[in-house]
């Protein structure tokens, strides 16, 4: 104590407006306007565009009409492809969420509302860009056509698993569709995707990086990291945060939401930020369309929060209704993406209600028929898995000595058990 | 040629045949840093290739992580191998993983160059022996050299290795050997035959050992710096050893390592990290698999205390030529 007559200090611990129990109200939510964001030219500098970083790019109207300079104008076909993207991604999700619960793997995670994040991003890319996914973002393979039996066998890590059932259930890799291999530990693939960036623009490329984190994972070394590389080297990269408000059962306030936007990280940096409504799968297409032109004209890298919500767990392993208010998903002020998207196709004419009725079916179907393709080739628990006899490939490019010991070893302890 | 001479010879030799070969770091580029080691460089190969980097160990190697996968081959450099745990995540969790992981869709060819070791009063921060950390990794190669020669052959094989490989290198004989007695004056490896460096293209295979030394009654096992105080105290008590330069700690030779074992009888290891848990502790657990019966004595190791290196009593936590002396006679008394 000093003996000096102060009040004593107190610790600023954040809390999230609503807890179990709550009923949640939005009401205080600043709903910005669609179509209000100016765009700016691509070659902007990031300092004349500080207010986008604090604002939110918004396209769909409350009626689902495109507003504002943001409308990426698209053909019929694309918004079609990106709704049926979406909701084969969500039917993707329900289907291997109760296969878990079926006993039939061990581990799955969900998308559900945060879809337009992926796949509007994915369509606004080109197929070579490289993506240097999280694991929330399996929308990119879909978005990218890549066939989701593969990505089952995956998740079974069945004997047609192409990484011979060495990772977690969605932790894919895919370096046919451009998509890195996922890791556990947070936010590792940001200095990765700028290293790939600054690899491709050292080359001469004209291919572009993108990476996805959580709002939660910002706070790593790793993110900071990739920021400062980006900022000084000027990589063609797109740096995507997605705020989805929930870090298992910490808040974004735990980082640092309280204090400022995801897309204000860019200002100190001096990289271009935007933060998107990240429901809205038009605004989220013409964020990247236009980070990806920045990237690939030489303006370098962009941050985008794509402001959005994690509609259900944060994987099969949690159970949100122990942390957070029942009914906060359902009065989120910016809606559902499908919903929102079904609405601006309808609107234009293009779409109906039987048609999405219809799409919905088949898109269940599909994954129905995947998944039964799938479990011809076994599933986590019935002994069709892996092949033993990789287990010890892929360490080195050649099996060290102290390794063909181990196989050995494990080879003989399998006879000795009978197996 | 000098240790840095030699390596700055093996980064020019392989950049000039593979224009993947990139060289990033802090002060790598213009400077060609803090020990000359990519000098020239930058000039040679231009500012795409050879670059300085932020100081955030954690973005080299993530960025080196990334330009891999993309298809170059990075060359990182980590100042001080003291300063290499905020990248250790991206070398443990991604580099060492990503072939594994991906069941060989992706890999990282990355070659971390750091200098390590103590005996040039760096104090707590500039002094560390890392190795160990290092070889408990599945995935990750370690290199050591103890000389010009090795040092350029051994980072060429590195380099072109396409597992990552983390190559230290001991700062203390950068310049000459070292052979652990500070009071007196060091040679320059200009006197040396190890200098004798070919300007062109030589590899020396990775996971091979060398016996520097040829003897009967005990055999030294060591790496690096520990080589030339191995020497020294051989030369000075007399005692016939067998001194092992280790050069690849994984993978390791371990048929050189059991040969000379089971020839002697006797063992001690010798390295600078501190004791407990140390890479030690794995060579006396593989030489009691390998050579029990062949055992006249218990193996002993020669290492740092198990503390931080201190900045004035340096040359008390050494390893020097005292405490391998007393544990020769140790392991000889049996």
């Amino acid at each position: 104590m000093t003996g000096r007559n102060l009040p004593p200090l107190s610790l600023h611990v954040p809390e999230p407006s609503f807890r179990p129990g709550d009923e949640a109200d939005y009401s205080s939510f600043p709903m910005p306007v669609a179509g209000a964001v100016r765009r700016p030219e691509i070659g902007a500098a990031p300092a004349e565009m500080r207010d986008l970083a604090y604002d939110m790019v918004r396209v769909l109207d409350p009626e689902g009409v495109a507003q504002g300079p943001w409308d990426p104008r698209l053909s019929s076909e694309t918004l079609l492809k990106m709704l049926r993207s979406m909701a084969l991604t969500r039917a993707f999700d329900e289907r291997l969420y109760r296969a878990q619960r079926q006993g039939k793997t061990s581990f799955y995670m969900k998308c559900t509302g945060e879809e337009a994040t992926s796949i509007a991003a994915a369509h606004a890319l080109d197929y070579d860009d490289m993506c240097f996914p999280s694991y929330r973002q399996q929308g990119l393979l879909i978005a990218r056509d890549w066939p989701i039996v593969d990505m089952i066998n995956q998740i079974y890590s069945n004997r047609a698993d192409r990484l011979k059932g060495r990772q977690m259930p969605i932790m894919y890799s895919v370096r046919d569709a451009n998509f890195f291999s996922i890791s556990g530990n947070l936010t590792t693939q940001y200095p990765q995707a700028v290293g790939w960036a600054m690899a491709s623009a050292a080359r001469g490329d004209t291919r572009i990086a993108a990476a996805w984190c959580g709002e939660g994972s910002t706070a790593e070394g790793d993110f900071h990291s990739a920021m400062t590389f980006a900022a000084v080297y000027r990589a063609p990269v797109i740096l995507n945060v997605i705020n989805n408000q929930w870090a298992i059962s910490s808040f974004s306030g735990f980082a640092g939401a309280e204090a400022t936007t995801f897309a204000a990280r860019a200002i100190g940096y001096g990289i271009a930020g935007l933060r998107v409504d990240g429901n809205d799968a038009l605004a989220v297409y013409a964020a990247t369309q236009w980070a990806a032109d920045r990237a690939r004209s030489n303006h370098g890298p962009t941050l985008i929060e794509h402001f959005t919500y994690r509609a259900e767990g944060h994987s099969t392993s949690d159970d949100p209704t122990k942390y957070r208010s029942a009914d906060e998903g359902t009065k989120w002020p910016l809606g559902d993406p499908i919903a929102r998207l079904k609405k601006h196709v309808i609107g234009l004419g293009i779409w109906d209600e039987d048609r999405h009725a219809a799409m919905d079916r088949e898109v269940a179907e599909q994954v129905k028929a995947a998944q039964r393709e799938a479990e011809k080739n076994g599933v986590l628990h019935d002994g069709l898995k892996q092949s033993f006899d990789p287990m010890f490939e892929d360490v080195f490019e050649t099996m060290p000595w102290h390794l063909e010991e181990q196989r050995e070893q494990m080879l003989e302890e399998r006879k000795a058990a009978g197996i | 040629m000098n240790m840095i001479q030699a390596i700055n010879s093996a980064l020019d030799v392989s950049m000039e045949r593979d224009e993947g070969i990139v060289v990033l770091g802090e002060d790598v580029g213009y400077f060609g840093g803090v020990f000359k080691a990519t000098e020239g460089l930058q000039k040679r190969y231009g500012k795409t290739r050879v670059f300085d980097t932020p100081i955030s160990e954690c973005g080299i190697i993530g960025v080196a992580v990334g330009m891999a996968t993309y298809g170059l081959r990075p060359v990182p450099e980590i100042q001080f191998a003291d300063y290499i745990y905020p990248a250790l995540d991206q070398l443990v969790s991604e580099a060492a993983r990503l072939r594994y992981r991906s069941a060989g869709e992706y890999t990282a060819p990355i070659t971390v160059r750091t200098p390590f070791g103590g005996g040039i009063f760096g104090g707590q921060t500039h002094s560390q022996s890392p190795e160990g950390i290092f070889t408990h990794v599945a995935g990750l190669k370690t290199v050591i050299p103890s000389n010009p020669y090795d040092a350029k052959g051994l980072l060429i094989a590195a380099i072109e290795d396409n597992d990552p490989v983390i190559f230290f290198e001991p700062k203390r004989i950068y310049n000459g050997p070292f052979d652990g007695h500070y009071d007196r004056p060091v040679a320059p490896w200009s006197r040396f035959p190890e200098s004798a460096v070919p300007t062109g293209h030589y590899r020396i295979e990775l996971g091979k050992a060398k016996v520097v030394r040829e003897g009967a009654d005990v055999t030294i096992l060591c790496y690096g710096t520990m080589v030339h105080v191995a020497k020294g105290v051989v030369e000075e008590s007399g005692v016939d050893a067998e001194i092992v330069d280790l050069r690849t700690l994984v993978p390791l030779d371990i048929e050189t390592v059991a040969a000379s074992v089971k020839k002697t009888g006797r063992c001690v290891v010798v390295h600078e990290a501190t004791k407990t848990a140390g890479y030690g502790a794995e060579l006396s657990a593989l030489v009691q698999e390998h050579c029990f019966h062949w055992l006249e004595a218990p193996v002993q190791r020669v290492t740092g205390w198990d503390t931080p290196y201190p900045h004035s009593l340096e040359w008390a936590y050494f390893p020097g030529p005292v405490r391998l002396t007393q544990a020769l006679k140790r392991v000889m008394q049996d």
